[in-house]
């Protein structure tokens, strides 16, 4: 369990910048090229290698080089779709049983 | 890269209510009573809500998300079908979640009312299976702009 916690202490860290959010934001549509990903981020391209290079650390996200071109994209073990789903699954089943449970409480008092 | 895997999930919810198993199991039978706590949530409009409650009948409900939501505009499809109803005692269901017409989860889901001295104990079990890919791109970009905005909410505290 304890690398567990690390790693979710890192995707924190990452995620805890605005600027990195939106990096992962865009690379969920695709993979793309850094130079690319700079673009639309008024930020110099080695500010965004930094970013990356965090991201990197903290799972969401891998790149590699093929030639001259860096490729990043979201890392699929990380932070999973299928995980959340799951954890929604229950949330949403919670709520649907705290209402009852308001629903009940109020046909009571009547 | 599509990815065709298939993730399975059990979890079981349980609940004390201070009702009786009459009173919990009519909040499930009765359509006006079971839509208010089971359909109708702040995050999504209930654009339809059809229940056939008996062994064989199926429920049909279809939301629509509203603003603020990750999925605005987006319809979210319930369809649920009745394997076991026995009155006051347990309600055996399975059912599809779907985005618009595409079903992204299946589930078999379990309620059992069990009468104790202060009312009824529930308890929920859920076996699903989540189709993830199933919606291809959409589904996993809409995944990850949810998750950010759920942190964002948690840094802005």
């Amino acid at each position: 369990m304890p690398n567990r916690r690390v790693n979710i202490d890192r995707v924190f860290h990452a995620l805890g910048d605005p600027t990195r959010r939106a990096i992962v934001e865009k690379l969920s549509k695709g993979p793309i090229s850094v130079s690319q990903l700079a673009k639309p981020f008024e930020i110099t391209l080695a500010a965004v290698v930094q970013h990356l290079q965090i991201l990197v650390e903290s799972g969401l996200v891998h790149t590699e080089k093929v030639g001259r071109v860096r490729t990043c994209g979201i890392e699929p073990a990380g932070l999973s779709v299928a995980q959340q789903w799951i954890d929604e699954r229950r949330s949403t089943w919670e709520e649907r049983f705290d209402r009852l449970g308001d629903l009940l409480a109020e046909s009571d008092e009547k | 890269m599509e990815n065709r895997s298939v993730t399975h999930s059990t979890f079981v919810i349980e609940r004390s209510y201070p009702a009786t198993p009459e009173r919990v199991f009519d909040a499930f039978a009765d359509p006006a009573k079971k839509r208010r706590w089971y359909a109708e949530t702040k995050n999504h409009d209930v654009e339809e809500f059809e229940m056939d409650f008996r062994v064989g009948g199926s429920d049909r409900a279809r939301y629509r998300f509203r603003e603020g939501s990750p999925f605005k505009g987006v319809a979210l499809v319930n369809h649920t079908t009745y394997q076991d109803i026995q009155p006051n005692r347990r309600i055996v269901i399975a059912y599809t979640m779907a985005m618009g017409d595409k079903p992204f989860s299946a589930s078999q889901a379990t309620f059992e009312l069990l009468p104790t001295d202060k009312g009824t104990n529930l308890i929920f079990t859920e076996q699903g299976a989540f189709f993830e890919g199933a919606d291809g791109p959409q589904m996993r970009e809409a995944g990850w702009r949810h998750l950010l905005e759920q942190l964002a909410k948690e840094f802005a505290r």
